[in-house]
C-alpha cells in the first residue's frame, strides 16, 4: 500500500487519449537528450553500416546505404526517463530491408555504436516493419546529438534500445546484456509492461 | 565498457524523511531513512514515487546526492512547470513518508580505485551526483586529486556553496558564473567553453577521468570541449536531463 502524499495532486493535465501513453510516462513537446558520453561525429565518408554475425558479412557505406528503399515513420516514442514524445516523423530504412541481403539463422541482435555502446533485441523485435536505421527526423537529416547521422528506431520498446550512432548489427544466437542492460536495465525493455529494470 | 552486473529485482519501499535542507532559493537536499536500503555507489540515482489522494501516482529520478555509507539524501530543484518537484521542494516536511527504489546505473559512477586525476565538470543542478563522488573521495581517504569546474548562473544559485568552499587537500573548485557576479567576485565569468575549459581542467597527458552532469546544451559543450582538449570519448562520462519539467 502506496502512503499518500498530503498535498500532492496532480498538475499537469491528461497528457493524451486515454490509452496513448504508457504508464508511468509523461508526455513532452521537447526532444531530450540521453547519452553516456560525448557525441561522436563520424564522417560520412567514413561510415558505413554492417551486419555481422550471419553466414557473410554485409557492410554499406553512406551513398549505398541511402540508395536502400527508405520509409516515413511516424511513432510515439518513450524514453525510460519518463517522457514521451508523440507523433514524431522519421525517416529511415527498415531493417527487413537490410535482413534481406543477410542468409541467417539467428534469434537476437546486439546493436554496436560509435562510442561503444551497444544493446540488445530479439530478431522478432527488428523485423516484420517494427524497427529501422533511421537518417531523418522530422524531415531534416537526423542531428548529431539525436544519433546522427543514423540511429536505430525501435519505437515499441524504451528508446535507450534505439540506439544512436548505430553502425552494426551483430546476429547471435542468444541474447546477451548490452550496455545499460549491463548496468541493470531490463533485457527487453517493454514501456507498456514498464519494464525499466532488470526483474520489472 | 564492461559494468558491474546489477542483477537483483528493484522493489519500491518507503522511505521516511528525516531532514529537509534549502541549499538554495530553489534547491532543497532530502536526507531519508529508508530502512532497506543495500547501499549505493556515488554517482547513481534512485527513483521517487508520489501518490496523491486520488491515487494518481507520478515517479521521478534523482541523483543521490550523499556518498556511499551515509544516509541516502536527494538534491532536488524545483522546475515551476513540474508536478513532482515543487512538492518535494516545498510541501514534503521531516516525518512525512516517500516511497523510492533504487539504487539505479553503475555507469556513471566514480570509485576511489579507479585511475587517474579526477576532472568533474557541472552546469546548474548536474553539481548533486559530482558532490557525491567527492564526498565519497574525502570519506575514503582517497589521495586522488580532483578538479571540480562548476557553472551557475548567479552566486545565489550555487548549490551546497559553504561545502564547496571548505574543501581543500587535492581538490579545486573553481567556480563560473554565467549570469551575474556580485562585485567582488573572484571566480570565473560566463559559460564553459573550450578557453575556460583549457584554462582550468587537468591537462589530457595525466590521464584523467571526467564526469559531466548538467542541462543537455550544457554537457554536449563540455563533452566536445573535453574531447578537443584531447581527453578520449570512453574517459568523458555523461549524465543530462533535457530541458522539460520532468525532474
Amino acid at each position: 500500500m502506496s502512503p499518500v502524499s498530503r498535498g500532492f495532486r496532480r498538475r499537469r493535465l491528461p497528457d493524451a487519449e486515454p490509452g496513448r501513453v504508457p504508464p508511468g510516462q509523461y508526455v513532452t513537446g521537447d526532444f531530450p537528450v540521453l547519452s553516456a558520453g560525448p557525441t561522436p561525429r563520424t564522417a560520412l565518408q567514413n561510415w558505413t553500416f554492417s551486419i555481422t554475425g550471419g553466414g557473410e558479412p554485409r557492410s554499406w557505406t553512406w551513398e549505398q546505404f541511402r540508395a536502400l528503399p527508405a520509409e516515413s515513420v511516424t511513432a510515439d516514442i518513450h524514453c525510460v526517463t519518463r517522457w514521451s514524445k508523440l507523433d514524431t516523423r522519421w525517416e529511415g530504412v527498415s531493417i527487413d530491408t537490410l535482413l534481406d541481403q543477410v542468409e541467417h539463422h539467428a534469434g537476437f541482435a546486439l546493436a554496436h555504436s560509435d562510442g561503444g555502446y551497444t544493446t540488445n533485441l530479439p530478431l522478432q523485435d527488428v523485423t516484420g516493419g517494427r524497427a529501422w536505421v533511421a537518417f531523418g527526423y522530422d524531415g531534416e537529416p537526423l542531428e548529431p546529438e539525436h544519433g546522427g547521422p543514423a540511429r536505430l528506431l525501435v519505437p515499441h520498446l524504451y528508446f535507450w534500445k534505439s540506439a544512436k550512432w548505430v553502425r552494426s548489427l551483430e546476429l547471435l544466437d542468444a541474447d546477451e546484456p548490452g550496455f545499460w542492460e549491463t548496468y541493470g536495465y531490463h533485457m527487453y525493455g517493454d514501456p507498456w509492461l514498464e519494464q525499466r529494470y532488470a526483474g520489472d | 565498457m564492461a559494468g558491474t552486473a546489477l542483477r537483483g529485482r528493484l522493489t519500491w519501499q518507503i522511505a521516511m524523511v528525516d531532514t529537509v535542507t534549502d541549499e538554495t532559493a530553489r534547491v532543497r537536499t532530502i536526507v531519508l531513512d529508508v530502512p532497506q536500503w543495500p547501499g549505493h555507489r556515488a554517482g547513481q540515482h534512485l527513483d521517487v514515487r508520489l501518490t496523491a489522494e486520488d491515487g494518481y501516482r507520478a515517479e521521478r529520478s534523482y541523483s543521490i546526492a550523499s556518498a556511499p555509507g551515509e544516509p541516502v539524501a536527494i538534491t532536488v530543484e524545483r522546475l515551476d512547470d513540474g508536478e513532482v518537484s515543487p512538492y518535494l521542494t516545498q510541501e514534503l516536511r521531516a516525518g512525512d513518508e516517500l516511497e523510492l527504489r533504487g539504487p539505479i546505473g553503475g555507469y556513471f559512477v566514480w570509485e576511489p580505485e579507479d585511475d587517474g586525476p579526477l576532472m568533474l565538470v557541472a552546469g546548474g543542478s548536474g553539481i548533486v551526483p559530482l558532490r557525491a563522488m567527492l564526498r565519497h573521495r574525502q570519506r575514503s581517504g582517497s589521495a586522488i586529486p580532483a578538479r571540480l569546474l562548476y557553472s551557475s548562473r548567479t552566486l545565489p544559485d550555487v548549490i551546497y556553496q559553504s561545502e564547496l568552499s571548505r574543501y581543500a587537500d587535492g581538490v579545486e573548485v573553481t567556480c563560473t558564473l554565467t549570469r551575474q557576479q556580485p562585485p567582488g567576485w573572484t571566480g570565473r565569468a560566463g559559460r564553459v567553453d573550450a578557453k575556460l575549459l583549457s584554462e582550468v581542467c587537468w591537462p589530457a597527458a595525466v590521464s584523467p577521468l571526467a564526469y559531466v552532469c548538467g542541462p543537455t546544451s550544457f554537457v554536449e559543450a563540455a563533452a566536445a570541449g573535453l574531447v578537443g582538449l584531447g581527453y578520449p570519448p570512453h574517459r568523458v562520462k555523461t549524465e543530462r536531463f533535457g530541458a522539460t519539467g520532468g525532474r
